[in-house]
């Protein structure tokens, strides 16, 4: 089904956007595939919504190209652009019906009536709100005004859907059934998504693959599952998920693996596997070791293996699970998650712990982390499951 | 204590009321006093004292020639001075609040300036100008004076109401295919249409009512202020407040039509598609 020469709808090449003495955005370079749900995830300023403006045509790059299609549209004004966008506050038309709402793109687009008016119909049943067609966007929730911009975007059968926030403005429990909702919709009208976002949770949950932004340059692109696996910076590492990030000095490391020593003493032992790149380390290197904290085994015994000891200085009690944060002999703090079902009674401010993991748990990248320990990048998600 | 509390706070309601009260009534017993006078059956030339219930003014309106004519001169010199001054004052205001450049700070500094000076230099210095220049006294000066204060009014009054319009719509709808002109005449000027209706109506009332200015720069030409005043020292006639009257229950009307058509539109709109 996907032709290979027309399988590239959106290729930025070396893109590069200035404001002044401020570079929004630094050599992007890379490809958006067709129906494909393209993530662009970073912190607030990291330049993904800037990316995106350039794609819509609001904003022109300083330097490089966008292609639509195979076309370059680095000068084509946004409504010549086949693509359209669904904004973060939906910029809903106040005066005019969900109907007229939707019929504003094929309209525009001088689309006969009859044309306009089927077209609507089949969006209005997309998004299933058929019988909210004479509606004002004023009168309706949240969720139904961005399933509306969403109808709005999608009536012109666009080359690629372009979503800025679209979820923030959304509750939790809403802003979950909405992710399930566009993941339906797109799977539905097979258009490509590109979707910017700051919640990692989210570009986690519905994307084929993810860019991942951090100060106006594209940090890595892959997966959800390569990206949370395999960072490949220690950037990417902290924003994805949480980790402790254990600032280490390499000891041995060789094309079949080696150990790494914390610092603060405890050794670790990495297979070749768990290395961001073909890179072989000189001893006396500094790198640091990744663990995700579902990945720590708590035990009282010291257990065979490598192992770290630690004391509990807090439980959080999370339904499904069990978050502790623990203080390493060295000072770092980590945490740890365990079952909620297991029965650990031992697990209370104060207990001395042994901390272990899989030979392929740990991962190694390259340098050290500003901020030893654990990463608090997670704290919103922490905060919801409370 | 709490009913101590309430009864206070009761007293307190009332006293806010009463205030209201008297303060509505304040503005509006001059205007009421002028309609009432309109049925007024005046002994002599003044229309000052009430005398007995008539409807003989109101049936003969247009009685007195030289209010009448006048009456038309000033509402043919606000029709246009408006529709000029709306068109332009709405572009600087669009451009005021849309776009920041350089001279903005300077712009929005001389654009309440014809607001804020005194109505006699205005009028005198223009005046002047005129006379400078060999303007001829008459419709195209009067004219020229009244748009020149109306713009600032209709630009600082449009700016205000579009103050916080969310220009990412118009954005929208150029990601939606649509042209900016398209953007702009489907989108932003329905939205800030009533704002600019606003600014219309009110800057018509200054127009008809406008005094000092006109009277530098109107030469022979009488408006309907001018006959009014020029008139009062040898008489008063009841006409006047026939006249007045009916400006006031038209501008009340347009008023209320505006706002009706506007709901109609609203709901007419709304079942565009679903026939």
């Amino acid at each position: 089904m996907v032709d290979n020469s027309t399988s590239q709808v959106i290729h930025l090449d070396h893109v590069r956007k200035q404001y002044g003495s401020f570079t929004a955005v630094e050599d992007a370079n890379f490809t958006i595939g067709r129906g494909e749900f393209f993530a662009m995830l970073g912190p607030s300023g990291c330049g993904k919504t800037t990316t995106l403006k350039m794609i819509a045509g609001f904003e022109q790059p300083t330097s490089g190209s966008v292609f639509l299609e195979g076309v370059d549209v680095s000068t084509v004004p946004p409504y010549k652009r086949n693509v359209n966008t669904v904004f973060q506050q939906y910029a809903l038309f106040p005066h005019m019906s969900v109907a007229d709402n939707i019929a504003f793109g094929p309209r525009s687009k001088k689309l006969s009536e009859s044309e306009v008016k089927k077209r609507v119909g089949d969006m209005l049943d997309v998004v299933r709100l058929a019988e909210f067609a004479d509606r004002r966007p004023s009168q309706l929730s949240g969720g139904q005004q961005q399933r509306v911009a969403l109808a709005r975007a999608l009536v012109n059968y666009p080359s690629a859907l372009l979503l800025d926030e679209p979820l923030a403005a959304l509750d939790l429990k809403l802003r979950e059934a909405m992710q399930i909702e566009l993941k339906r919709i797109q799977r539905e009208v097979e258009i490509t998504f590109v979707f910017v976002t700051h919640d990692q949770g989210e570009a986690l949950t519905m994307s084929d693959r993810i860019a991942v932004m951090s100060q106006g340059v594209v940090e890595q692109i892959g997966t959800p599952v390569d990206i949370y696996k395999k960072p490949e910076s220690l950037f990417v590492a902290g924003f994805i998920g949480s980790a402790n990030l254990l600032p280490s000095t390499v000891s041995q490391f060789d094309a079949a693996g080696g150990t790494v020593v914390l610092n603060g003493g405890g050794t670790v032992t990495v297979g070749r596997d768990n290395v961001a790149s073909d890179v072989t380390w000189a001893t006396g290197e500094e790198v640091t070791i990744m663990l995700r904290p579902e990945h720590l085994h708590v035990t009282v015994e010291r257990p065979a293996g490598d192992a770290l000891q630690a004391e509990v200085t807090d439980v959080v009690f999370q339904g499904s699970a069990v978050r502790l944060v623990l203080q390493l002999d060295n000072g770092t703090e980590v945490t740890a998650i365990v079952g909620g079902d297991a029965d650990l009674p031992f697990l209370r401010p104060g207990a001395a712990v042994w901390l272990s993991w899989l030979a392929t748990s740990p991962y190694v990248l390259d340098g050290w982390p500003d901020l030893a320990g654990a990463t608090t990048t997670n704290l919103e998600s922490i905060e919801a499951a409370l | 204590m709490s009913a101590a509390f309430s009864k206070r706070q009761k007293a307190g309601q009332r006293l806010v009321n009463v205030a209201a009260g008297a303060a509505l009534l304040y503005i509006f017993i001059p205007i009421f006093v002028i309609v009432l006078f309109s049925f007024n059956e005046p002994k002599g030339k003044y229309n000052i004292k009430w005398q007995n219930f008539t409807l003989k003014n109101w049936a003969h309106p247009f009685v007195e020639k030289e209010l009448t004519s006048a009456l038309w001169v000033s509402l043919r010199i606000a029709l246009i001075a408006t529709v000029v001054s709306t068109i332009l004052g709405t572009l600087i205001a669009l451009s005021l609040s849309r776009y920041k450049f350089k001279a903005s700070g300077a712009v929005n500094l001389f654009l309440i300036l014809p607001l804020t000076a005194p109505e006699i230099v205005l009028g005198s210095s223009l005046a002047t100008l005129f006379l400078n220049r060999s303007v001829g006294f008459g419709y195209v000066t009067i004219i020229i004076a009244h748009i020149m204060f109306q713009i600032s009014f209709v630009a600082v009054t449009v700016r205000a109401r579009i103050r916080g319009f969310d220009w990412t719509l118009e954005q929208a709808a150029q990601d939606l295919g649509a042209t900016p002109s398209r953007a702009f005449w489907k989108v932003t000027f329905p939205l800030i249409l009533p704002g600019i209706m606003a600014a219309a109506l009110l800057s018509f009332a200054l127009s008809v009512d406008d005094f000092i200015i006109t009277f530098f720069n109107a030469g022979s030409l009488v408006t309907f202020p001018l006959q009014i005043f020029g008139a009062s020292r040898v008489k008063i006639s009841p006409q006047i407040n026939v006249l007045a009257s009916i400006l006031l229950f038209t501008s009340i009307g347009l008023m209320a039509g505006a706002m009706i058509l506007g709901r109609r539109r609203e709901r007419r709109h709304a079942g565009t598609l679903s026939r």
